[in-house]
């Protein structure tokens, strides 16, 4: 991806190092002609109205974006509906920082509304808009999915467990490295099952979270840092003549 | 560039008219920085470049004709620059060796064809004119330039004042380009200022001993001697002279090295360096620096000469290696002992008449990996200064090092460097910095060190204290998460509880809480502050943070993007900055900048955004933050300089109490300020302060009637409170008694606000005294002086006088005379001196003795109440029945008064003069007072210079010439001629009882010669047109005795 940018004369600097480099953005730009242009501009129209956080030209930005993605992934010549699980994840661990495999998966969970193992255009803009300007409403939800790993309502001491595993230092000293784990399991509980019925309930994580913003993100990193953030953000949103 | 050159920048020292800038490396990137400006100056503000200066930048340049190219007038050797400003004079003038330039186009383009001697020729301009921005923009500008707290409204006005020049706009932005230069070259040189080492004569005493010790012959020998230009020390701890001194220089040694030449320096507080060869005393022209600046004599000496590098590090070592010696020496030692071995070694580090001084706090390994105890040990040796609870801090320390060894092999890592820093600050000076006590008077040490409340053993912990500590234990061993939860979790826990807080304490969760601020993670910052927020209402908590050097941290957390995590920290601030050291690191540190910055919002549109919101909270937090750290004078200063006060008058408009008591409490903290007091005054917000006196928060009442208690000495202050109608709300406040801080606040601001006697009238009206009168008895004292003082202002209407006497006041006030409190007895002494002028009133203190309780104040050590009773005493003895008699009635009264008049303070001097010309009425105390030697002592004082002093004397003149030959005593002792002089002040009360006195005394012959000999005539002559008829009337006579003197002379010569 770097090495195909370095070969363009003219480009910033930061698109170097940045995994968003539109490399095709201008093969797009001719090969879409205008009347695909049109078509970006219609469906960021409708998308715009669907979703909450997004006006028409930062749609738009988006699906060229997207568009953009997606054209890196034909090359290998298959046919794609969507953003792939690896291609997601790239962008997850590169952009935003995301370092936990399991948690990455999680997010491309809920990211991929349709189950369908790829990431939709409409799928992608509407993560997006949670996961970039979401309300601490629409965050507490989107959390509470990708922590309910089995998504059977309620997240499990076991689930739990999972994702805290890898959250302490092991002491090798210690006779049951996994203690300490299970003791930060039964700390959470203690803090947010509120009905004390050994799990939590989206009600229990909805009210911990509301009393105590910082457990959001309770079980692991889910969401972009305001940095990150405000990286993607200026970059996607620039005007696309810039590119 | 003003105030970057004039203060900033180093000037040599040497007398010359001109001055010359040093060459160090601070006045080189100065200048470098200055030429950076001047070279880009034509290219990014071409019309400011076009601006002709008001008067030219000369200086003698070494620029030659020939260095000029095209645009220029070549002729011969002069040059003229083809750029002409509107009157045809051309903008560039060289006539070697002087230049002239008139814009800054032309600078650019000198600076350009100048090249490689660029920098000299900046370097000659600014010599020459020291003063450019006066040059350029014209004096006016100098003063806006002056002001410290330089606004922008005021540069506005005077450029509304000059309007007629139509390039007013231009100049405005020339002018902020200049002060925005100058800023920058500010705080670049104060960086470099800020690393650089302050010097003081005990530290380089210590350090010339120590290199003394280092002189002795043999094979350890570093150097051949050392010695002092002159032994001579003066008070000061300086070897120089005195107009050396002033250069900050500290003393001149000759030096001499084993390897190389002698070597003559000068130590002065900037640092050590060579000069040029003074071997004694009086050297003038030696003065100069030859050499570059070192922090201290080793350094110099270890880059001068090679064979004292090398041993001086021998030296080193060999101490270190006895460190480790001892160390092993004594393994078998009981862990406990050898900590507090440890410690006393630390302590010896510190003293700095030891071997090897402050080379050898170069620790050892074993040393290093004690860092943790360093912040302690500061901590111990201020408490030992202290002198009280020396042994029960020592204890403390004790333990508190115990905890930490236990911990250290934990922390040593993480909590390292932070600590090393904080000892690099401390160790080249060698000794802890002079602490200074610039606390504000308002102040009490909250924080006085508490017993340390720790359970002896651990059977009985609570169960709290091994949750928190397992929960420390993730939060060291977790990763982001876990800590989140961690942290979460631990909020939980009830903080407020003593022993939860100080459980965190013992565990060691502090460091970890402060370490985790320094982490880029927001949310274990959010956690970790909400945590310290509440904890640090603990006073021991609060210590630990601050040694810790968690100040530093959440100081810097200020700057932070993040609206929550800047809200916290300021709030946390708030809560550890209630001690005096604390306050100072918040200073040091830069944070009152940081925290004025934080007040910046808008906050009082009435619809805000969520956004705006937090904007107010952090506002909030920062005038809470402000708050604690006025409680310092010099915090006080720094929040004006960084420009705080106008922030804190546009938050006082705030709606919100919450927003409001900080900021009030600020103000009225800072109100004891002069500076703050005129600006509360100018700034409007006596207004505001006003306004919310009439809210329904106590607190918020009390911060107002406070702050308009401390700003209310001035008559303005007063006027507007009258005029915002704030007198009816202060006497409304007074009916809540129950809370005695309100309670004094309010009675203060009334006090002071009846200083105005418009202020009494409203007073009366709201029937103000007779609560007042109410509030005499069974108050804490702080509300009484108020009250009485509020009642001694207001007694001075005749109407007042008659309220306090039927609302029962005076027998209150006669009592309170019985008090201890010196501002109390002031205030009431005034007030009884005051009611006391009234027929009526006389009576009921007559009856009560008062006077006899006055007079013993006369005892009173201190001058102010021996002051305040004399004036008193005053009313009492004219209006009381029989006063000679009653006067007679005190035994010993009289002598008493009398040998007050030894006293050396004007105001005593004044009143008792006055009550003695009173006392002296009677013929009888005057024999008496005549007999204890009044005249010779009131003759002393004739010649002072003090016109409240005069007057007062001068009536007691008048009245001691009535017995005996006293008049005749007053001449001999020399008190007529001082008199005469008198009638040459400017006030006319003193006239009046001059020539009073003078008609008295010109009643015997030799004083009426006397008299004459000093020119009296002619000024009485004067005052006998007064419009002043007993003036008149004693200049008459006074001229008539001296005539018939004259005349009777005459018939005994001629007749």
């Amino acid at each position: 991806m770097v090495t195909e940018c370095q070969h363009r004369p003219g480009r910033r600097v930061q698109i170097y190092c940045y995994p968003f480099c539109f490399a095709n953005a201008p093969f797009i730009r001719t090969e879409m002609s205008a009347m695909n242009r049109k078509l970006i501009q219609t469906l960021a129209e409708t998308i715009s109205k669907q979703v909450k956080h997004f006006n028409k030209t930062e749609a738009e930005c988006l699906i060229r974006l997207f568009n953009g993605l997606l054209g890196e992934q034909t090359v290998a010549g298959r046919a794609v509906h969507g953003l792939d699980r690896g291609k997601f994840r790239n962008i997850l661990h590169n952009t935003f920082g995301m370092t936990d495999d399991m948690i990455m998966d999680r997010v491309f969970r809920a990211f991929d509304k349709d189950n369908d193992s790829f990431i939709s255009v409409k799928e992608w803009i509407e993560g997006l808009s949670i996961f970039l300007r979401g309300t601490l409403d629409e965050k507490i939800k989107y959390c509470f999915h990708v922590y309910d790993l089995n998504s059977d309502g309620n997240i499990s001491r076991e689930e739990m467990f999972h994702m805290l595993k890898n959250s302490l230092i092991r002491q090798p000293t210690e006779e049951d490295p996994d203690e300490g784990v299970k003791d930060l399991v039964e700390i959470t509980l203690k803090m947010m099952d509120h009905d004390h019925d050994g799990r939590l309930s989206y009600a229990d994580f909805e009210k911990a979270v509301r009393e105590e913003n910082l457990l959001l993100e309770a079980f692991g990193t889910c969401l972009p840092d305001a940095k990150s953030i405000l990286i993607f953000e200026q970059h996607a949103f620039q005007d696309p003549l810039d590119q | 560039m003003g105030a970057s050159l004039t203060r900033a920048a180093q000037w040599t020292t040497a007398s010359s008219a001109t001055g010359k800038l040093e060459i160090t490396p601070l006045n080189e990137s100065l200048l470098k920085e200055i030429l950076r400006f001047v070279e880009q100056f034509s290219s990014r503000h071409p019309q400011e470049a076009k601006h002709v200066f008001k008067e030219p930048l000369q200086w003698s340049t070494t620029l030659v004709a020939s260095d000029f190219k095209t645009d220029y007038d070549i002729n011969g050797p002069t040059v003229q620059s083809q750029e002409k400003d509107s009157e045809g004079h051309p903008l560039l003038q060289l006539s070697p060796p002087t230049i002239s330039v008139h814009s800054f186009s032309q600078l650019s383009k000198l600076v350009q064809l100048a090249d490689d001697k660029k920098l000299k020729e900046v370097r000659a301009c600014l010599e020459e004119n020291r003063d450019p921005v006066v040059k350029i923009l014209g004096p006016s500008f100098a003063t806006v330039l002056d002001g410290e707290d330089t606004s922008v409204l005021r540069l506005v006005d005077k450029v509304k004042q000059g309007d007629q020049a139509t390039d007013s706009e231009v100049q405005v932005k020339l002018f902020l380009l200049l002060q925005h230069l100058d800023n920058q070259l500010l705080s670049n040189s104060l960086k470099q200022i800020s690393q650089e080492v302050r010097l003081n004569p005990a530290v380089v005493k210590t350090e010339v001993e120590l290199l003394k010790r280092f002189c002795s012959e043999g094979e350890k020998r570093v150097l051949k001697s050392v010695r002092y230009t002159s032994d001579y020390e003066f008070g000061n701890g300086c070897h120089t002279p005195p107009w050396r001194q002033v250069h900050g220089e500290i003393c001149y040694l000759v030096i001499e090295p084993c390897d190389t030449e002698t070597l003559y320096i000068t130590c002065s507080t900037a640092g050590v360096f060579l000069n040029g060869g003074i071997k004694q005393e009086g050297e003038e022209n030696a003065y100069e620096r030859t050499s570059d600046m070192h922090k201290d004599l080793v350094t110099l000496l270890r880059n001068r000469s090679p064979h004292f590098a090398e041993n001086i590090n021998k030296q080193k070592i060999q101490h270190v290696e006895s460190v480790d010696a001892e160390e092993q020496g004594q393994p078998q030692r009981s862990y406990e002992h050898q900590e507090k071995n440890v410690h006393e070694r630390a302590r010896q580090q510190h003293t700095p008449n030891k071997p090897g001084g402050k080379k050898k706090l170069e620790p050892s390994p074993r040393w290093k990996n004690l860092g943790l105890m360093s912040p302690y040990d500061k901590a111990e040796e201020k408490k030992a200064s202290k002198g009280s609870g020396k042994e029960k801090s020592g204890e403390v320390q004790k333990k508190m090092l115990r905890s930490d060894s236990k911990k250290k092999a934990e922390f040593s890592v993480s909590s390292l460097p932070g600590r090393q820093s904080s000892q690099k600050t401390k160790t080249p000076a060698g000794v802890v910095p002079v602490e200074d006590f610039s606390e504000s008077s308002s102040e009490s040490e909250e924080d006085e060190e508490q017993p340390e409340r720790r359970p002896e053993s651990n059977t009985d912990l609570p169960s709290e204290y091994w949750q928190i500590q397992k929960l420390v234990k993730y939060l060291k061993g977790g990763n982001q998460t876990a800590t989140v939860i961690a942290l979460c979790a631990m909020r939980d826990f009830n903080l407020v509880q003593e022993t939860c807080q100080l459980a965190i304490r013992d565990v060691g969760g502090l460091e970890v809480l402060i370490n985790l601020l320094d982490t880029e993670e927001i949310k274990c910052k959010i956690g970790s502050l909400k945590i310290l927020r509440k904890i640090s209402h603990n006073s021991q908590i609060r210590r630990a943070i601050a040694d810790l050097g968690g100040l530093q941290t959440m100081v810097k957390i200020l700057d932070s993007p993040v609206k929550d995590l800047k809200a916290l920290a300021a709030e946390t601030i708030a809560n550890v900055a209630k001690f005096r050291r604390a306050r100072r690191t918040v200073r040091q540190y830069g944070g009152i900048k940081r925290l004025v910055e934080l007040l910046d919002c808008v906050p009082d549109s009435a619809t805000l955004t969520a956004e705006q919101e937090r904007d107010v909270e952090v506002a909030r937090c920062g005038a809470l933050a402000l708050w604690s750290c006025s409680k310092s004078t010099r915090n006080k200063e720094a929040i004006r300089k960084a420009g705080g006060i106008p922030l804190l008058g546009r938050l006082l408009k705030s709606p919100h109490e919450n927003m409001l008591i900080p900021v009030v409490g600020t103000l009225q903290e800072c109100a004891s300020e002069r500076s703050y007091r005129i600006a509360i005054q100018t700034e409007g917000m006596i207004e505001d302060l006003v306004k919310n006196l009439s809210s329904d928060n106590d607190e918020l009442q009390m911060h107002c009637a406070s702050a308009i208690f401390k700003c209310a000495e001035d008559k303005r202050t007063r006027d507007l409170v009258r005029q915002y109608e704030g007198l009816q709300p202060l006497v409304s406040l007074l009916s809540k008694a129950d809370n005695k801080q309100l309670l004094a606040a309010t009675t203060g601001a009334i006090w002071k606000c009846s200083i105005s006697m418009e202020n009494v009238a409203k007073f009366q009206e709201y029937k103000a005294l007779e609560t007042l009168v109410g509030l005499l008895t069974e108050q804490p004292e702080e509300v009484l002086v108020n009250v009485v003082g509020a009642l001694g202002e207001c007694a001075q209407i005749p109407a007042n006088r008659a309220t306090i006497r039927k609302c029962g006041g005076i027998q209150p006030l006669v009592n309170l005379l019985t008090g201890t409190n010196q501002a109390l007895l002031v205030n009431v002494t005034k007030a009884v001196g005051a009611c006391a002028t009234e027929i009526d009133n006389m009576t009921i203190i007559d009856r009560l003795d008062g006077v006899r309780l006055l007079w013993s104040l006369l005892k009173n050590p201190n001058a102010d109440v021996q002051a305040s009773a004399a004036w008193a005493i005053c009313p009492c003895i004219e209006n009381a029945k029989d006063a000679g008699e009653m006067v007679r009635s005190f035994v010993g009264g009289l002598e008493l008064i009398v040998n007050l008049l030894k006293s050396t303070n004007k105001e005593v001097l004044a009143s008792v003069c006055a009550a003695i010309a009173k006392i002296a009425k009677d013929k009888e105390n005057l024999a008496v007072i005549t007999d204890h030697g009044v005249v010779p002592m009131l003759a002393k004082l004739t010649n002072t210079t003090d016109d409240r002093l005069r007057r007062h004397l001068a009536e007691a003149v008048a009245r001691c010439c009535m017995w005996g030959s006293n008049r005749v005593s007053f001449g001999e002792a020399g008190a007529v001629a001082p008199l005469v002089r008198y009638l040459k002040s400017k006030d006319s009360s003193v006239h009046q009882a001059t020539a009073q006195a003078l008609l008295q005394l010109s009643k015997d012959p030799n004083n009426c010669i006397t008299m004459h000999e000093n020119g009296v005539v002619k000024l009485l002559i004067g005052m006998m047109g007064s419009t002043d008829e007993i003036l008149q009337e004693a200049a008459a006579g006074c001229v008539a005795n001296i005539r018939r003197l004259a005349l009777a002379n005459d018939k005994a010569r001629y007749g």
